[in-house]
């Protein structure tokens, strides 16, 4: 079928949305709650276009699109509903982006940079904003800032639809409204398994990790993809890291684990810069232990190894390789056992 | 694993036993309940456990445990019996049929209902549901495996899976979910006692005549096949063993028999323990050797559906620790020097020709060239390189440089040729509850902690959530004991004994009790039964008997 979008013709299949033959076709329609990962919740009112035959603009991320149909995605009138949207929102969101992590990565401040909203356009209203209260979350791994929240919904979607878990959800009315954790659904009550996928999906950082280490902003944090470090699963994953300093673990596209994460994979990063990290070989001497350098403790290494093979044999050695190491290192390892002290005297635990 | 994770979403019949999904490889496990929720794919659970997996099954059946082999022959009897099988696959791909169809006759639905507890009509049910579906995934892990019959288990599963035709094609297979992030990388490079890199027995002596060329370190290579680590320890006591290197485990904490492994540990002439952090472990050793982390290294791992990714650099490691195979670097040059030291006597002594020295001699300028190396030797990872790798990984076999690498294992013929029948008997586990130790003790994980907890006890965060062991025991039991949640009690088994808060679950069966391995503070291997698989050599770590005590406050 083909539709005309601000005067273009465009090709569309069934069953796609407006927003979807959008983006196809590289037309920006602003979005907010919406998410690729998740299904159009069309609950922020940003994504509104006129469809000809309408009387009133329509959600592009929720209306299915059918043959002929005639959108416009930038008028006047859509751009002033547009700013009343934001102005409605920032009655509500702090406006001090400077204290946030994400200033320079936030939607919501292209948005407000894009529409033009402004302190001043904010005293039009002459309402203070009700100051909603602080409230438990579903997990302690995970802050809750209800004055940013902007209420769009992921954070609710994806624990239902990425986790299978819908642990969270809306709660209070007006201003009131905030996200709560789920008290009880029918005869069962929703276990949280504290996973993050809601701080993941959240585009106003209304969900931060409380116990994590400060997070960079975003202009001086590197991002590495990497492969998960605990289970066999593989996820993949992009460490995020200011200086020498692992400050969060981020969703990459892709992967088998398409970009969802568990609690391990996402939290589970304190250890790489715990102050316990042994930083320097040990000798024990006559029951202490003293630091050495590295020459030092191989040679006393290999010196010991060649004294029993001397005297024991090769299959006097036994050695444990690693399934936290790399490929390349159990490789390495097993070489050296078998092909320099000469023994088969290799396992893991493969077995525990 | 035979298939990969994606044909989860493809499947029509799942059903996972020994593997409590959604705690230990939480992102499989979500993924099979969206299959459950969004496509109405049927789930079947077996497992002793109430695990969370059972909330989405549409059949839960629960052994008793270290019973497996009885449930699973008895699958087999009904789907023969209702004549249920693939004939054709069974005549065109495997061997042994007959021989393996006798041997079921005797595991009636009612006779498995006596050894297992499984109501014979839900094992009937259960066994339509595989046998019929188009399409059908086994997913399992070590509440398979670590019993005194894990492998006959193994087996008995393979039996299923050729009876039905589910192997060999997407969305089939029989699935082990690994538990490390480089279980199986581990095993492809040869950290076994019998096999050098790609499963290549160290007993045939082609093998043997070409790694002994290609890695040209002029030591002759032993064809003994070596000892797999729960046979290392005692013979350590039996003095057979003197010295141990031990990268990245942590055994005292960790095995079965626990105090057992520490004596040993002790008793040893020489112990080098290179890891992240001071490990119980550790304690023991001679020297310690500080190794870098996943985050400060480059490399690659291979995940539990045989695909080889990278693992990338992020920062560098702490003070003066390394990482793993630049240490390893090093050490083979200063055993090369040492030997030099010593004089010709020595090296000849040793068997070591001129060729040990220190010209070009492990010297790698990064891992890929490591890489490059062992995928020389490696048949199934003989196409492979960094830049194949680079997107999204392959998965092995991937034999040449232009193999697409495999999703799915066994498509037209078995390793072997025919798949093989394996006619199995029905043995208990090695230790039943008795009137002095009348509970099941069964271990496991729960999704917040990561083996021993050298690295997820140091995570703030998770450790707030599970801070402490608690062992898991029913309502019932608890009830009869007088214990309520947050009582401590004292779980003794022959071996040792542990103290640890208690929590009163629907999860264990009656007459069982759940306890994890991650706390060092209740290193609960002390109870734990090292009696051993006589082939895979793993401890029985799922089954053991144990009495449980109220300790008074």
């Amino acid at each position: 079928m083909t539709i005309l979008m601000d005067g273009m013709r465009l090709n569309a299949r069934e069953g796609q949305t407006i927003l979807d033959v959008a983006r196809e076709h590289d037309i920006r329609i602003p979005t907010l709650c919406y998410h690729e990962k998740l299904k159009p919740i069309g609950s922020c009112r940003m994504c509104i276009v006129e469809v000809e035959g309408s009387s009133t603009p329509v959600a592009a991320c929720t209306t299915a699109v059918s043959d002929g149909m005639i959108v416009r995605t930038h008028t006047p009138d859509l751009v002033e509903l547009r700013r009343e949207t934001l102005k409605l929102i920032f009655l509500k969101h702090p406006m001090n982006c400077a204290a946030c992590e994400i200033n320079g990565n936030c939607q919501l401040q292209d948005l407000a940079h894009e529409y033009d909203i402004n302190h001043t356009d904010l005293h039009t209203y002459n309402i203070r904003p009700v100051e909603p209260e602080p409230g438990p979350y579903a997990t302690p791994l995970i802050q809750y800032h209800p004055r940013r929240c902007i209420l769009c919904g992921r954070c609710v979607q994806a624990c239902v639809e990425i986790t299978e878990v819908g642990a969270i959800n809306f709660k209070g009315r007006g201003a009131l409204a905030r996200i709560a954790p789920v008290e009880r659904m029918g005869s069962i009550k929703p276990e949280c398994v504290s996973c993050g996928e809601c701080m993941a999906v959240c585009p106003v950082n209304a969900l931060t990790e409380a116990l994590g280490k400060k997070r960079g902003k975003a202009w001086e944090t590197r991002k590495v993809k990497t492969t998960c470090t605990y289970c066999g699963c593989g996820c993949q994953l992009e460490l995020n890291a200011v200086g020498e300093t692992v400050t969060a673990v981020t969703p990459v596209d892709g992967g088998v684990n398409r970009g969802a994460l568990c609690s391990k994979g996402r939290f589970g990063y304190d250890f790489i810069n715990h102050h316990e990290r042994l930083k320097t070989p040990l000798i024990r001497e006559n029951g202490t232990w003293r630091e050495a350098n590295w020459d030092e403790a191989l040679d006393f290494v290999a010196k010991r190894l060649v004294d029993i093979r001397s005297e024991s044999g090769p299959d006097a050695i036994g050695a444990l390789a690693s399934a936290r190491c790399t490929n390349e290192e159990n490789y390495l390892f097993q070489k050296f056992i078998r092909g320099v002290i000469g023994t088969n005297n290799v396992d893991h635990c493969a077995r525990l | 694993m035979t298939n990969s994770i994606a044909e989860i979403e493809e499947t029509d019949v799942i059903l996972i036993t020994g593997s409590n999904t959604s705690e230990a490889h939480p992102i499989i496990g979500r993924m099979i309940k969206r299959a459950v929720d969004r496509r109405r794919a049927k789930l079947i659970v077996v497992d002793p456990r109430k695990i969370p997996m059972v909330s989405f099954a549409n059949i839960w059946l629960r052994p008793r445990p270290g019973t497996d082999v009885a449930w699973i022959n008895g699958l087999c009897h009904v789907i023969l019996e209702e004549g249920l099988w693939d004939r054709e696959f069974v005549a065109q791909r495997t061997e042994g049929f007959e021989e393996f169809r006798e041997s079921v006759k005797e595991f009636t639905p009612e006779y498995v209902e006596q050894v297992c507890g499984i109501p014979a009509e839900d094992l009937r049910r259960a066994a339509r549901l595989y046998a019929r579906a188009p399409k059908a995934m086994i997913f399992y892990a070590m509440g398979i495996t670590q019993h005194a019959h894990g492998t006959d288990n193994v087996k008995a599963l393979a039996n299923l899976v050729m009876l039905c035709g589910q192997v060999g094609r997407e969305g089939t297979g029989l699935n082990p979910l690994r538990g490390q992030n480089n279980v199986q990388g581990a095993c492809d490079m040869g950290a076994l006692p019998n096999v050098l890199p790609g499963y290549q027995p160290v007993t045939d002596e082609e093998v043997l005549a070409r790694f002994q060329a290609e890695w040209a370190t002029g030591v002759r290579l032993s064809n003994k096949v070596g000892m797999p680590v729960t046979e290392m320890f005692p013979a350590v006591l039996e003095g057979r063993l003197r010295a141990m290197y031990i990268v990245g485990e942590n055994p005292a904490l960790s095995d079965a028999n626990v105090s057992h492994v520490r004596e040993a540990l002790e008793a040893l002439d020489f112990l080098v323990v290179q890891d992240i952090f001071f490990t119980e472990t550790a304690a023991y050793a001679d020297v310690v050797l500080p190794a870098a982390s996943f985050a400060e290294k480059d490399g690659t791992f291979t995940n539990t559906e045989r695909r080889v990714q990278r693992v990338r650099k992020a920062i560098d490691p702490p003070g003066r620790a390394r990482a793993d195979w630049e240490i390893f670097c090093r050490l083979a040059k200063a055993y090369s020097r040492e030997l030099n030291k010593r004089s010709a006597v020595a090296a000849v002594a040793n068997g070591l020709a001129a060729r040990c020295k220190d010209r070009g001699y492990w010297d790698y300028a990064d891992p890929s060239e490591i890489f490059d190396e062992l995928a020389a030797v490696t048949p199934i990872y003989a196409g492979l390189s960094y830049k194949r790798v680079e997107r999204g990984g392959i998965q092995w076999p991937c034999p040449s440089r232009h193999h697409p690498g495999t999703p799915y294992l066994h498509k037209d013929r078995f390793a072997r040729g025919r798949g093989k029948f394996h006619a199995l008997a029905f043995q208990g586990p090695a230790e039943l509850p008795d009137e002095e130790y009348p509970f099941y003790l069964s271990t496991g994980r729960i999704r917040f902690h990561y083996h021993t907890g050298t690295m997820t006890r140091r995570c703030r965060g998770l450790d707030r959530l599970a801070p402490a062991e608690r062992i898991q025991i029913h309502p019932q039991d608890a009830e009869r004991l007088g214990i309520r949640t947050g009582d401590r009690v004292r779980v003794v088994s022959r071996r040792g004994e542990v103290e640890a808060e208690v929590l009163v679950s629907e999860n264990p069966a009656p007459g069982m009790v759940f306890a994890t391995f991650h706390f060092a503070e209740v290193p609960v291997n002390v109870l734990t039964n090292d009696a051993l698989d006589p082939v895979s050599k793993i401890p029985e770590l799922k089954v053991c008997a144990v009495r449980v005590e109220k300790v008074a406050a």
